[in-house]
């Protein structure tokens, strides 16, 4: 038995970073499928020879899993997919997601960017993943025996979902309740197609049904009498996200044409997916002047949306200064910078300002029709926190026919299940809990943004993880069930 | 006899760790009666060896010295007579020399009971003679423990015997008196002990200086005191507590040198004793056990087991035959009968591996054997009236040259013997063959040692074993990622271990918070120092890997049986070999098997209760005649759980030793556990006699599926990793200087950290474990966890996840590193934004992390000190960072950019960079140089170490070793050897450097002061600085290194280091700094050797509190390499050793050397935020200087949080422990060392040679030598480079003469410009760091003797040696030019391991070789006379030369030339025979030519590397 690799230790030198391209943007706006072309493997293969193995993986410290980024690069370098597919599965319960979605913070800290670009973690990811279902290396991983005990999952975003699917592997029973008629929560209906397309989440959905996951979709727990439910479970996860959305009020907010962003993309993810959106008033850019109030990946997601409804003119702003396009003296390698991103969706299309701020809208018989800005500057404040300062005479009226507030989330609903069971909130209004994900609520654990605040999906995958393990311990005194240990690189502010 | 002389340990300090070294010799009559004169010469002698012993603090107080004699009747007879009672005819009385308590009424009750034993003992009691003394001149310390020294003499009572049958009577009596009197209340029993009792031989000895001695004892210079023979011995303690009693030589020998495999030898020993038979002794042999002193010195007991041989009745040269054989295992050209000899007693003893020259004599024979390497010197001199002179240097006695007939040296293994019966020297050949027929030993070979061939072919490995089960079984006995991914792999693949770099960053066994395997909690020891590490790879001539299994009988009688055994070639099966084995079950080999598993749900109470029963089984089947016991940890499952290997292995090896038995049987290991190389050795190292890992090889089909590139077949593949396990034991063996696998079973060679009291004194006796640890509870709960990974996670198949390790890379959920993503990106933040948030963030995560999961410094705090002071009080940065130096990292292994910014930042701070073992540019020898390194370092391979290297340094640092891989040279990769490296290091481009794990002129300790004193008179301007790892004893090093003369030593942690090292060595060699530190800062202390010398402490030093934590154990320096690399951008990718390092840090590629991004300012920041977290700690104690902290151990205190589920069993009280010792002890440095540099004869010469030091004119001049005027022309050389520049002088400008014995070092780094020469001969060392001098040496013209036949200079001429000439009339000892760079030199002959690890120069050799010529030799070349034709065949190691004729014409010219100098310089006869028939002389010679060299030649001359350009940073 002999075989040939190409030694891997001067990859990083011979080669360059190179990524898939993308579906020409007049192609790509016309559809709403997924906007990369195909990655072909060999070219893969060399991409993860440019991974360095390195002593300190600072990627793996960089990834909220967690993720044995240099034992998979080894292996799909050696072109021995099942081996590392093992190693990816062992944290990530979705890689299928991550491997799209995620604004990649293991590579913000891949050595490799020292002195060069970073190794396309992201990319590999996704096309371990891909390669394994390709392979039916993808078990459901229903468990060999059950433990008897039952957990409900509230809300089945990337956080419940990944509670589930770990609780189930431990054994427990486990039924995951969904408000919406779909199991995916902003991975079903907030990310748009051409960014995740539907069919990878139903994918996913359908396995872990197979493994013994119970989805019950349309029940609100927590709304009229399905909050007594709960009671016969051993144990809750409350993976209910932060869905309340943060709010601009300024004069002639109530005005038509002004749209919480999740409302819009909600409705377009439907649209996609063929459901009848009958009981509620479309809303839809076409021919329309859109601007867009928030410079986030939710923003961008509606640009790419209004780019495919055919805006007549997309503007984007955001109040924060036009960050660099290199890193910040103060955010250096390894942590994750804040820097000038551009998304496929702004390749598509739009007007970006920043250090803009909204003064008021202009409406005409109860629509809007401008919006009224201010150029601001940070100044650092008598309490010496920085502080928002409008520049004179730099006022600008903007014709606007829709307005997407895409300005973040402030937290979990705190009516609803929360309510209901007494879950107390903490000071920013994410659900209270102790370290090990448990609420004053005995047996009520929470997990992803309701409890963390809005993050990253990655990050809510791995509260999911490492809920699911305090739920086990919970429940049977002890868990097998993987942890993703320390090691996470701190946020650089 | 009491251990009374043995201070008791306390707190780190532990007398079982002294080391000795010593100078030893014999001068003897072979005709004739005795003389005085004999006596006289050899206590002159002594004197001459003066500079081999030492003193301690009390510069009056010796080590010891003393001397052995014939009895001289006719004297005794006349002071009995004074003393009241009369003496019996020669040979019919014994005599005993005494020492008693001063106490007069203790010494009367010891008399008495001696008096009543030798009744008892049917012998007669005729006397006590008190002897004279006169103790005006011996030091303090040595008086305070003065005994009263007597003499007993013993009559053989009624019956008449042999003087045979008479000695093992009065051996007998001994030993009985010895054990009666530790019976007697201590009190009683204080200061007793018998230096010898013999009617043949009697020692005078002391805790003396050698000129002591004779004064001590009046006795001695009496004309009437004569005597044929006379043995003498000096001591180099490694401590200053030396005792009386510990003086040599002993009854029956001395010893210079170390055994390093005592303890081993002491185990099989005691388990032998319980099986003594001998019809000599018949029912008296019960009465001498306990045979052993334990607990005195290796050389004490090795004398105890040599008498023992020797009285029942094995003449003394079989007995050292048996103790030091030679190296017969690989020996081609050795008899058959000799052959059989050894392999027969390979049997019945192990040998009693180390360095020694052993000096013997039981009154009739006077002889000495040197260890199978040659490691010590031993000279001796032949006169024509028949005197022999024998002693560890040559011109030690006054001898008329014209009245030599020969000049020798013992040679490796050889014996050298005198029969003064026969009155003749018998020649090692003669005896060998003597001993070696008195019995049929080849027909009981061959009859009944079975060898692996009988078992007949074994079946090539084939069983597959299902995924699931595999990995099951893998969760059991805990394997990780890394075993599969990393460490297994290159073993499988290429037959070796896998590599590393960047040193160990991760937590101890019992300070990590994760199971560890209990191989884990122990340390390997390594040599250092007072014993050279082996080169298994280059000397493996001397080694040996065979293992014997079967019971071993009587070691007192000899017969057939005694080698009824089967003879393997290694001690690690295969399972089919094992399963052959246990088929066996014959008469000899009968097997037993032991299941090693116990019910894991009883934890440690039921793993006590299995271990219980196991020895219980082993014990009742030896009782039952089996003698393969096969422990197996075979059936695993769901209840039942592994014990530990080795702790079955190390249970079962002591119940054995306890109850006498484990030499009735072989312990052959069958276990799943072991995998890496360390646990092999541990295995061995504790009794195992086999190891099986059948799970490692089971598992090698599913690795070579996953491991990249060309894959070997699996029984291929399981050959490798056999073969990867055995060099690797090997290589840890040779660590320690061991050869032999047999002597290293058992041997325990180890040092356990973390483990409990009651776990060691059970299954690990007398190992050292001094801050406690985990106890057999905790060790359960190790295995369970393991256990449970496997069995309980089979309900949920799916999770059954393999641990990742993290022990080499850094990964969540691993092992934690200090380095770690967190620190490394804080650190570099805040030294790259000049941040002190950041490094406050940095140290507060590393301080945090050291308290929860990393170092023993974690687990201490400061305590509150007196009130605090403002911090504007503490003295400024700028001086404590003067106390800051980085590491000895070479200009090789890192970039000139990062070397170069290293040393930049360190000089403008006022520290100190280190050039670590590289060398460095001439262009920054410059002092006013920016990029200069202050710090000199002097490693093994000697690379780049010329004059004026020297010349130009502030400190010297000698390596002994480095704490990421004690006990092995450092090594550069070929793919890092560019042409720019090779030229500061004087070798060859892309030829691989290796060098040699010992420094070839360190064998021992008194060696090491001899380089310190070469380097003292190379410059006397800098401090000498010594550098040792941290493991158990490394204290009582430091205190001979201190008493060796040393100004600074560095104590240096094993979690450091930087280099490529292999993964056994990085993660299981050496210990903390914290363990080391304070070991050495209390033995210092407490020998009162602190005040002359300065502590330095590194190994991952990062933050203020580390440096406070160190400094109040002890250090008044603080060395960092680790932490200023990443704050100039190591992101510690640990490649190291593949040229690859991303940021341009450990590499040489000029495309990755162009990324590098740190700068001086990087590093300066560093020291800058350290020094100021250093100064808030001083203020918050009220102190005002970094000074005032030094020592102050009792403001540390233990802190260890109580969640550490293994770490709360640690005490670390013995760490903490002051001293209470007088002030002017515990002052630090407030001594310097006196190198008696005043003293040393260069002074002359530099006066002489005044003139030509000013103007540079010719001169001549002649002086006479002594082998006490050491490093000649070294200063001198000193003195021209300093007036005319590294350069030196042009050639022929100073020519001096000296007539005589030169000492050690003769011409050491002199220069060009000087000829010394020598009318006489020389010592070791002749010729080392030679830098551009010639030397000359030839016999005087009165001499007869023919000089090519006779040794004219010692061993390890031409050492490192760079440029010059040598030519030398007469034969060289052993490794004549090793590491020679430049050198071109003729010799008539030399002895083993000639040109090793050359790299250049040239070398002519007229006459014969030794063994093991040119390994290692990697350039240069060397032209041998091949008279016999033997040299290529039986000479020569051909691994990496090839052998050709002297063809070309260029080639010829220059041997031509070269033998007609000779011929001119030195008047040699052999090369004027050669010259007269050059044409018949030339197709006898052969050249010696390195393969690699040639092919770089090559690629020179056409012209490959000259467009390589040398750059430097221009600072």
């Amino acid at each position: 038995m002999t075989k040939k690799n190409e030694d891997k230790s001067r990859g990083f030198l011979k080669y360059k970073r190179e990524m898939p391209a993308r579906r020409p943007v007049s192609e790509r706006v016309l559809d709403s499928a997924e906007v990369y072309f195909p990655f072909p493997e060999e070219a893969l293969k060399t991409q993860a020879t440019r991974c360095m193995d390195c002593g300190v993986p600072f990627c793996q410290a960089g990834c909220p899993l967690g993720n044995r980024i240099p034992d998979w690069n080894h292996f799909v370098h050696l072109g021995n997919w099942k081996e590392a597919y093992d190693q990816l599965r062992m944290t990530n319960n979705f890689p299928e997601f991550t491997g799209r979605i995620c604004p990649a913070p293991c590579e913000s800290a891949c050595v490799l960017g020292v002195i060069d670009s970073p190794v396309t973690i992201e990319q590999i990811e996704r096309e371990i993943i891909e390669m394994a279902f390709k392979q039916g290396w993808v078990d459901a991983g229903t468990p060999a025996v059950r433990t008897g005990k039952h957990v409900a999952v509230v809300g089945s975003g990337p956080s419940g979902l990944a509670a589930a699917d770990q609780l189930n592997r431990a054994g427990h029973w486990v039924t995951v309740f969904e408000r919406d008629d779909r199991p995916g929560g902003l991975l079903q209906y907030g990310i748009p197609d051409f960014k995740l397309e539907k069919h990878v989440v139903e994918r996913r959905i359908a396995l872990m049904e197979q493994a013994g996951i119970v989805f019950k979709t349309g029940v609100h727990v927590g709304v009229g009498a399905d909050g007594e439910t709960l009671s016969a479970f051993d144990a809750v996860v409350l993976c209910i996200g932060a869905t309340k959305p943060r709010d601009l009020p300024i004069p002639g907010r109530e005005t038509d044409g002004i749209h919480f962003a999740w409302n819009y993309l909600w409705q377009q993810n439907k649209r996609v997916a063929g459901q009848p959106l009958d009981h509620v008033s479309p809303i839809l850019a076409k021919d329309k002047h859109v601007i867009v109030i928030g410079g986030g990946d939710t923003g961008s997601d509606c640009i790419g949306t209004a780019n495919r409804q055919q805006a007549a003119s997309i503007t984007q702003f955001e109040v924060l200064p036009m960050p660099p396009e290199g890193r910040p003296v103060h955010q250096p390698w390894p942590f994750y910078p804040m820097i000038l991103r551009s998304s496929s969706s702004h390749e598509e299309g739009a007007d970006r300002h920043w250090s803009v701020m909204t003064k008021y809208f202009e409406t005409e018989n109860g629509r809007v029709t401008a919006l009224h800005t201010v150029k601001t500057e940070i100044q650092t404040g008598p309490d010496g926190r920085p502080k928002f300062v409008e520049i004179p005479g730099s006022e600008v009226r903007w014709p606007a026919d829709l307005v997407l507030l895409a300005i973040g989330y402030t937290g979990p609903d705190p009516d609803g299940v929360v309510a209901r069971l007494g879950v107390p909130l903490d000071g920013r209004g994410a659900i209270q809990t102790d370290g090990a994900y448990q609420t004053p609520v005995p047996g009520v654990f929470a997990a992803g943004d309701g409890r963390r605040g809005q993050s990253l999906v990655v990050w809510a995958i791995s509260e999911g993880r490492e809920a699911a393990r305090a739920v086990d311990t919970y429940l049977v005194g002890s868990s097998r069930l993987p942890t993703k240990g320390g090691g996470d690189l701190p946020f650089v502010r | 006899m009491n251990n009374d002389h043995l201070l008791p340990s306390e707190g780190l300090y532990d007398p079982a760790f002294e080391h000795d070294a010593c100078g030893v010799g014999f001068i003897c009559r072979m005709r004739g009666e005795g003389t005085h004169d004999v006596v006289d010469r050899a206590l002159t002698m002594l004197c001459n060896l003066d500079h081999r012993g030492a003193n301690g603090c009390d510069e009056a107080s010796g080590d010891g010295s003393g001397i052995l004699t014939q009895l001289p009747h006719g004297f005794l007879e006349a002071s009995c007579r004074e003393a009241g009672f009369a003496l019996p005819a020669a040979g019919t009385y014994g005599a005993g020399a005494v020492f008693l308590p001063k106490d007069a009424e203790q010494r009367r009750y010891l008399m008495q009971l001696v008096e009543s034993v030798i009744l008892d003992e049917k012998l007669q009691f005729l006397g006590w003679r008190q002897v004279p003394t006169d103790n005006r001149t011996i030091g303090r310390t040595a008086l305070e423990r003065e005994p009263s020294v007597w003499q007993l003499f013993v009559g053989q009572g009624i019956e008449d015997l042999t003087s045979e049958a008479f000695e093992r009577r009065l051996f007998v009596l001994r030993k009985v008196l010895e054990h009666a009197i530790r019976k007697t209340p201590a009190d009683g029993a204080n200061g007793f002990y018998i230096c010898s009792l013999s009617s043949r031989t009697i020692v005078y000895k002391g805790m003396l200086t050698t000129q002591q001695l004779r004064d001590y004892f009046p006795d001695l210079a009496d004309p009437r005191f004569v005597s044929r023979l006379a043995l003498v011995h000096s001591r180099f303690s490694t401590n200053t507590m030396p005792q009386w009693a510990l003086a040599q030589p002993f009854r029956a020998m001395c010893h210079n040198g170390e055994i390093n495999t005592l303890r081993g030898n002491t185990n099989w020993m005691n388990a032998r004793q319980a099986h003594f038979e001998s019809p000599l002794f018949g029912n008296d042999i019960a009465k001498l056990l306990p045979l052993l002193e334990e607990g005195t010195s290796d050389s004490a007991v090795f004398d105890n087991a040599v008498e023992m041989l020797l009285h029942a009745g094995r003449p003394i040269p079989h007995a050292m035959m048996m103790m030091v054989p030679e190296a017969w295992e690989h020996h081609e050209s050795m008899s058959d009968e000799k052959r059989a000899f050894y392999n027969f007693h390979s049997c019945v003893m192990e040998p009693w591996d180390g360095p020694a020259t052993i000096p013997f004599t039981d009154g009739r024979y006077i002889g000495a054997v040197l260890d199978r390497n040659g490691l010590r010197p031993s000279r001796y001199v032949v006169t024509k009236d028949g005197l022999v002179v024998m002693s560890s240097e040559t011109g030690v006695v006054n001898i008329d040259p014209s009245d030599i007939v020969q000049k020798g040296r013992l040679q490796p293994g050889r014996m050298f013997l005198i029969d003064l019966e026969e009155n003749r020297i018998i020649s090692d050949d003669e005896i060998k063959h003597r001993i070696a027929s008195s019995q049929p030993y080849a027909f009981w070979v061959a009859e009944n040692l079975k060898q692996a061939e009988d078992l007949g072919p074994i079946p090539p490995a084939s069983s597959t074993i299902d995924a699931d089960t595999l990995h099951r079984a893998q969760l059991a006995f805990g394997y990780t990622s890394e075993d599969l991914r990393m460490l297994m792999p290159p073993m499988i693949v290429d037959g070796k271990e896998a590599l590393g770099s960047m040193g160990d960053d991760t937590p101890l066994a019992v300070l990590s918070e994760n199971p560890r395997l209990l191989y884990d909690y122990f340390r390997q020891l390594f040599a250092q120092v007072t014993n050279p590490p082996l080169d298994a790879i280059r000397e493996e001539i001397v080694t040996s890997m065979f293992t014997s299994l079967g019971a071993q009988e009587n070691v007192l009688g000899e017969g057939p049986l005694h080698c009824r055994q089967l003879r393997l070639k290694g001690p690690i099966v295969s399972n089919e070999l094992l399963a052959r084995i246990a088929e066996l079950d014959e008469p000899g080999f009968e097997v037993e098997r032991l299941a090693t598993l116990f019910p894991v749900a009883r934890g440690g109470e039921g793993l006590l209760a299995a271990l219980e029963v196991l020895c219980r089984q082993a014990a009742s089947a030896v009782d039952a005649g089996k003698t393969l016991l096969v422990l197996s940890d075979r059936g695993v499952d769901a209840d039942n759980a592994p014990i530990p290997a080795l702790l079955a292995t190390g249970a079962i090896h002591h119940h054995l030793i306890r109850t006498g038995r484990r030499t009735r049987c072989s312990l052959l290991i069958e276990s799943g556990e072991p995998r890496e190389v360390h646990h092999f050795c541990l295995l061995i190292g504790y009794g195992a006699d086999i190891v099986n890992p059948y799970l490692a090889l089971d598992a090698i089909p599913s690795i070579l599926e996953s491991t990249p590139g060309e894959t070997p077949e699996r029984g291929d593949a399981e050959w490798n990793y056999i073969h990867a396990v055995e060099k690797g034991v090997l290589k840890v063996m040779s660590k320690m200087g061991i050869s032999t696998l047999q002597s290293y079973r058992g041997a325990q060679i180890f040092e356990a950290v973390g483990i409990g009291r009651s776990v060691i004194d059970a299954y690990f006796t007398k190992t050292p474990s001094r801050i406690g640890g985990i106890t057999l509870d905790i060790i359960a709960e190790e295995v369970r966890l393991r256990h449970a990974c496997a069995f309980e996670a089979a309900s949920t198949a799916s999770l059954a996840v393999m641990h990742v390790g993290g022990r080499y890379q850094w990964r969540r959920n691993g092992e934690h590193h200090n380095y770690n993503p967190q620190t490394i990106a804080r650190l570099q933040q805040a030294v790259r934004q000049n941040d002190a948030s950041s490094f406050a963030e940095f140290s507060g995560i590393a301080n945090t992390e050291a308290r929860e999961q990393g170092a023993l410094r974690g687990l201490l705090k400061i305590r509150a000190g007196q009130k605090a002071i403002p911090i504007e009080e503490v003295e400024p940065w700028t001086e404590i960072v003067k106390r800051f130096k980085t590491g000895a990292m070479s200009y090789g292994s890192i970039s000139s950019e990062s070397h170069e910014a290293l040393a930049i930042a360190m000089n403008r701070l006022g520290g100190r960079s280190n050039t670590g073992e590289g060398g460095e540019h001439p262009s920054r020898y410059d002092r006013t140089a920016p990029h200069r390194s202050r710090i000199k370092q002097v490693a093994s391979g000697r690379f780049g170490v010329t004059m004026a290297y020297l010349a130009s340094a502030d400190e010297i640092q000698i390596k002994m070793a480095q704490g990421a891989k004690p006990g092995e040279g450092g090594q550069l990769p070929a793919e890092k050897v560019y042409p720019w490296i090779a030229q500061v290091r004087h070798s060859t481009p892309y030829v691989g450097l290796i060098s040699p794990p010992p420094h070839h002129d360190i064998y021992s300790i008194e060696d090491l002061a001899q380089l310190i004193f070469d380097l003292k008179n190379a410059n006397p301007e800098a401090r000498i600085s010594v550098k040792l790892v941290s493991e158990v004893g490394v204290g009582t090093i430091a205190a001979g290194v201190a008493k060796g003369k040393a100004d600074v030593i560095l104590i240096s942690g094993a979690d450091g280091g930087t280099g490529a090292s292999p993964m056994t060595s990085l993660a299981h060699a050496g210990l903390p700094w914290e363990l080391g530190l304070s070991e050495t800062h209390q033995t210092l202390v407490r020998n009162g050797l602190r005040s002359r010398v300065r502590v330095e402490c590194d190994g991952q030093l990062k933050t203020g509190f580390d440096v406070a934590v160190a400094a109040l154990l002890g250090a008044d320096e603080f060395g960092f390499a680790t932490a200023p690399l990443v704050a100039m951008g190591c992101i510690m990718m640990r490649k190291c050793h593949l040229n690859t390092c991303p940021v341009g840090i450990a590499t040489q590629d000029p495309e990755l050397r162009a990324k590098f991004q740190g700068t001086p300012e990087h590093v300066i920041q560093f020291f800058h935020f350290v020094a100021e977290e250093v100064r808030a700690i001083l203020a918050g104690l009220g102190f005002r200087s970094l000074d005032e902290l030094v020592g102050r151990v009792d403001l540390l205190e233990q802190d260890i949080p109580a969640h550490r589920w293994k770490a709360s069993h640690l005490d670390l009280s013995a760490v903490l422990m002051r001293l209470e010792v007088p002030r002017i002890l515990a002052d630090f440095q407030t001594n310097t060392q006196e190198h008696g540099i005043a003293r040393v004869k260069d002074n002359e010469l530099i006066a002489r040679a005044a003139a030509t030091l000013e103007t540079g004119e010719k001169d001549a001049f002649s002086v006479t030598i002594e082998n006490t005027d050491r490093a000649f022309g070294t200063m001198l050389s000193n003195a021209i480079v300093r007036r005319h520049g590294p350069a030196g002088l042009p050639d022929g400008t100073l020519t001096i003469d000296a007539r005589g014995s030169a000492g050690q070092s003769f011409g050491a780094f002199s220069v060009a410009g000087l000829t010394l020469r020598v009318e006489g001969d020389a010592n070791d060392y002749f010729g080392k760091g030679l830098s551009g001098a010639r030397l000359i040496v030839y016999p005087p013209a009165s001499a007869t003797f023919a000089a090519e036949d006779n040794i004219l200079i010692g061993n390890v001429a031409l050492y490192g040696a760079t440029s010059g000439e040598a030519f030398v009339r007469g034969r060289a000892g052993e490794r004549f030019g090793v590491r020679n760079s430049g050198v071109r030199a003729v010799v008539e002959g030399v002895g083993d391991h000639g040109c090793e690890y050359m790299t250049g120069g040239c070398v002519v050799v007229l006459g014969t070789t030794g063994r093991n010529f040119a390994a290692g030799m990697s350039g240069g070349v060397a032209y041998v006379l091949d008279v016999d034709g033997t040299f290529a065949s039986l000479h020569c190691n051909r691994e990496m030369v090839d052998i050709e004729t002297v063809e070309t014409a260029a080639d010829q010219a220059e041997l031509r030339g070269l033998v007609e100098r000779h011929a001119a310089y030195t008047g040699s006869v052999q090369a004027r025979r050669l010259l007269a028939a050059w044409e018949q002389a030339l197709p006898q010679f052969v050249k010696v030519m390195p393969v690699e060299y040639k092919r770089a030649l090559k690629r020179m001359a056409a012209g490959e590397y000259a467009t390589v350009e040398i750059r430097h940073v221009a600072a």
